[in-house]
């Protein structure tokens, strides 16, 4: 497994005709296509909300506190990777990979609740089959905790490298992209937890 | 023109097929001047020795109007069959006559089931017919079905009378026809349903009111 | 010394980076898969002309196999055939040649998209062999009959299906994704928008219209995924969900897909046409922008596709009038590659006849998809034989006439050698000829009132007419004769890299970066990375001794 030593690092990696540097413009085109993923999933859920007002009875049986204080958790824990980010433009690596690190927690705290609102609602008989919102609600929260684990551990491996003084430059990229699952966040609590 | 391979049963086969040759017609011509224009092209400006091909960029405006002129030619027939097209499909299928007769059809897998309304003229009495694979209606009858399905998306097509319309589980469509000329026709499931997809061949009927009445008759002198 | 052997072969070949590698392993696998799907239709059409006979190399076709049969060979041919070879095989072989750089701009990502497609592939194959055989629900896998095994009959063969179908979209996604950056971000110095070429253009714009239109069908992927194996109802309206959602979600990604692959193809034709025309391309910036429209327009066409699914009529209008706006820019767009044809000096070899045979045949679907986009038309047409026989006259053109016009014109690029221009012309006229023979019967079954998708039309009086079924024998021995004179053109390839003319780095005397690189260009591409200094169809510039100016030129 010495590939990656033997790896040539192509010239085309290098340019920016652009000036845009090119990791943070695929990140852009990768944002693009989840917020299309996630926009199919949303405005599906939003055309079957129409024709069901019954849905309104079935969303009052989600929890709003926990769903709110994740909200809290999550843009709080965004706000730590903008301070890595800042660290991270200041060079200072050490104190980029702590913030990342507690943004990191930040997401695990937000699994944590997550799972025992998941745990509540299927022991009170709320499952993925009780009624198509159920399956809307599992299916939107589940695809987006996805997208926190996922980050979660790009984060770490992100940290690691930074708190060694490496790959300064991807630190800003995670962030955004931690950003684009807050947002997604913000999207999913007023249509699943609010809107009665 | 589509009457020369499928015979034209209903009022609706008449208003399609003439969009269908007026649309022949627009783009049948397209075609044929665009094809010779190309083969005129490519025999015209063949290579030969010692003549060497024209600098046209394309981007001068007495140059683009080679192409923007029959463009323009493009659009105004684009308006005519956009036209067409609604027009027809307003005589067809957004406008619902005054309904003489309803019947009612219910797709399944694999099989139709038509439900006749009996001499009454309604649905859900009790001299309802109910029939497998085998409609029967009357000649120049405006007739309002309900279609529905019982399981997978299936679609009712009567080719003699220009009708196809999806049979949706959970929807109930209204459509509707006029049979225009007597004889038997097929009727085919248009969408793929399953292994038996090709076993859903329905014969539809169509008789005078008194062959209509005569053939009740006999249907319900079995027990319905 | 053998194992040293085989670890560098390994590495150079079957987990390279190497952007020309990937681009190639794309174009074998595509290739190979287009010889399985070209299997599966000569099952099928042999079973409609032949029913219930057993067919040479397969045995008696039973209708769960034919559904099987018409279903994969659909999803192969657009999924595994026409994306693979026109997108990612050529893009990735030729967009870092064509913009003057030495790779991707994200190597690794583009081993693992291949690395992805690879897998999807085998699954797809895998789907055909397992117990209760291959998913049977067409191509557009309509719910409620895709949703569940009790309908279809296919407990793995569905989700396996639908599995492989998304993994192909993700690896798609990830290859569009290194596009698009690599084409924002890699060029040439000098390389400005306007002396890029059409063909990368229009693998930019196809890549950024699938990404922008496969984003909700991945989303519909997952919530049918989730019907099939757990047991939710998104699309059962038994328990509240609506099977026509997955219509719309599936046919916004449909229609759009259909110009994914498009655009590519167009692109190709360009650049082979003014290269054996010598001939500027006419209105470069009407063609760019047309690319354009026609790649906004459309997301706007979808629901023409559901004229009979029971949506409001009303809205029917409304996707009649889109859909035949479509044909404003496509039209414009033939016209100015017709008129680059004029005024030049036109050298029919083999990769121009494709070219020229591409505009041709793809008239005919132009022009036979304005009956299907009329919305009363439609009505009768729909689900018939000449919607087969349409979207075969564009999609053929698109994966295999422009996919052979392609192979051709840079053959010499890809393996330093020329193809033999005898078979290549037998080859030409062996496939293109009956093409026609084909599809031609196929629009008069239609206008007959022929539906698609079934096995045998001995139930149906009206349809079991020897008149016709002299049309669907027809058809079918035409596509017999097709496929074997490919066969042709295997044998041509092969023996050609092995030992064809050498060829020269120009061979065609064209203006585009790939001709100033080696044949086959090494890994690095150029030996000195070239700057640009003029737009790419600079042919028969007045004043000049040439006939052509490349674009690394300086002037």
């Amino acid at each position: 497994m010495t590939r990656a030593a033997e790896f040539h690092v192509p010239l085309a990696t290098r340019r920016s005709a652009t000036g845009i540097p090119t990791g943070r413009l695929a990140l852009w085109w990768v944002l693009a296509s989840e917020i299309v993923i996630f926009g199919g999933l949303l405005a599906s859920y939003v055309m079957f909300r129409l024709h069901h007002p019954h849905w309104a009875e079935e969303a009052s049986h989600t929890n709003v506190w926990a769903g709110g204080f994740n909200t809290f958790v999550l843009l709080t824990s965004s706000l730590f990777a903008v301070l890595g980010h800042q660290a991270a433009e200041h060079g200072d690596g050490t104190r980029a990979a702590r913030f990342l690190k507690l943004t990191v927690l930040g997401g695990l705290v937000f699994l944590g609740v997550k799972t025992v609102e998941w745990s509540g609602e299927i022991s009170h008989g709320f499952t993925i089959y009780r009624d198509l919102f159920w399956t809307f609600y599992y299916t939107a929260t589940g695809l987006h905790g996805l997208h926190v684990i996922a980050g979660m551990i790009v984060l770490w491996l992100v940290a690691r490298d930074a708190g060694r003084g490496k790959n300064l430059h991807r630190v800003e990229l995670i962030g955004i992209y931690w950003h684009f699952v807050d947002a997604v966040w913000i999207f999913l609590f007023p249509l699943f937890y609010i809107a009665r | 023109m589509l009457s020369w391979l499928v015979p034209q049963a209903s009022t609706s086969a008449r208003d399609i097929d003439w969009l269908f040759a007026l649309i022949l017609l627009t783009v049948g011509f397209w075609f044929v001047v665009a094809q010779a224009v190309l083969f005129t092209f490519i025999f015209r400006f063949r290579r030969r020795p010692g003549v060497s091909a024209a600098y046209v960029t394309g981007e001068r405006k007495e140059e683009k109007r080679w192409i923007s002129r029959p463009h323009a030619l493009v659009i105004v027939c684009d308006v005519v069959l956009i036209t067409g097209a609604i027009l027809t499909w307003k005589a067809v299928k957004q406008d619902l006559p005054p309904a003489d007769e309803r019947v009612r059809i219910i797709a399944q897998q694999w099989a139709w089931v038509f439900v006749h309304p009996g001499p009454d003229g309604k649905l859900d009495t009790d001299d309802d017919v109910r029939t497998v694979n085998d409609l029967h209606v009357k000649v120049d009858t405006t007739y309002h079905f309900e279609l529905t399905s019982r399981d997978v998306v299936h679609s009712f097509s009567v080719p003699a009378f220009r009708l196809k319309q999806d049979a949706v589980p959970g929807r109930m469509v209204t459509g509707w026809f006029r049979p225009t000329r007597l004889g038997t026709y097929d009727v085919q499931c248009a969408e793929i349903c399953g292994i038996g997809h090709a076993l859903m061949p329905a014969r539809l009927t169509v008789e005078t009111a008194a062959e209509h009445t005569a053939w009740y008759q006999s249907r319900s002198a079995q027990g319905g | 010394m053998a194992e040293a052997d085989a670890q560098s072969f390994w590495s150079r070949y079957l987990f390279s980076t190497d952007h020309k590698i990937i681009g190639l392993q794309y174009l074998f696998t595509g290739m190979f898969m287009g010889l399985v799907g070209a299997f599966l239709a000569y099952v099928f059409r042999m079973q409609l002309a032949f029913p219930g006979a057993h067919v040479p190399l397969y045995g008696v076709v039973t209708p769960l196999q034919y559904n099987a049969l018409v279903t994969n060979h659909g999803a192969i041919m657009i999924f595994w055939v026409a994306m693979p070879i026109l997108i990612a095989g050529l893009g990735n072989y030729l967009i870092p040649l064509m913009l003057g750089c030495d790779d991707m701009v994200f190597p690794r990502l583009n081993r693992l998209s291949y690395q992805i497609f690879f897998l999807s592939a085998v699954l797809i194959l895998v789907s055909l062999f397992v117990p209760g055989g291959g998913f049977g629900g067409a191509w557009t896998a309509y719910p409620p009959l895709s949703a569940s095994a009790q309908y279809n009959h296919t407990p793995w063969g569905a989700p396996l299906w639908l599995i492989a179908v998304a993994l192909e979209f993700v690896a798609f996604l990830l290859g569009g994704i290194n596009f698009i950056t690599t084409v924002m971000n890699a060029r040439a110095p000098g390389m400005g928008p306007l002396q890029i070429p059409i063909f990368v253009w229009m693998v930019v714009i196809a890549s950024v219209v699938f990404m922008a239109s496969v984003g909700p069908l991945v989303a519909g992927a997952i919530m049918l995924l989730f019907d099939q194996l757990l047991g939710t109802h998104f699309y059962d309206p038994k328990a509240g969900g609506d099977p026509l959602l997955w219509q719309h979600l599936f046919w916004f990604f449909g229609h759009p897909e259909v110009y994914v692959v498009l655009l590519p193809a167009l692109g190709i034709v360009a650049e082979v046409i003014t290269v054996f025309a010598r001939k500027k391309l006419f209105a470069y910036k009407t063609i760019l922008y047309t690319s354009f429209a026609t790649g906004i327009i459309s997301f706007f066409v979808w629901a023409h596709h559901q004229f009979v699914a029971g949506i409001d009529p009303r809205m029917a209008h409304l996707f009649t009038i889109t859909t035949l706006i479509i044909s404003i820019p496509i039209a414009e767009m033939t016209f100015a590659f017709i008129a680059t044809l004029y005024g030049g000096s036109i050298e029919l070899r083999t990769p121009m006849l494709w070219a020229l045979a591409f505009i041709a045949e793809f008239l005919i679907g132009g022009v036979t998809g304005i009956f299907l986009g009329a919305n009363a038309t439609d009505i009768y047409l729909h689900d018939s034989y000449f919607v087969v026989a349409h979207f075969h006259y564009t999609f053929f053109p698109i994966a295999v006439i422009a996919g052979f016009a392609a192979i051709t014109f840079w053959f010499p690029k890809m393996f330093g050698r020329h193809m033999n221009e005898t078979l290549g012309k037998i080859h030409f006229w062996g496939t293109i000829i009956p093409f026609n023979f084909v599809f031609i019967p196929l629009f008069v079954l239609g206008a007959a009132g022929e539906h698609r998708r079934i096995y045998s039309y001995e139930h149906f009086s009206q349809l079991f007419t020897p008149g016709l079924q002299n049309l669907r024998v027809l058809a079918t021995v035409a596509l017999v004769v097709m496929l074997l004179f490919q066969f042709v053109f295997l044998y041509n390839f092969v023996r050609s890299w092995i030992a064809g003319e050498k060829a020269e780095p120009n061979p065609w005397r064209a203006n585009t970066l790939e001709w100033a690189a080696p044949s086959p260009p090494p890994h690095g591409n150029f030996a000195e990375m070239p700057t640009v200094y003029r737009g790419p169809y600079e042919y028969s510039v007045p004043g000049r001794p040439l006939d052509y100016w490349p674009q690394h030129l300086p002037s």
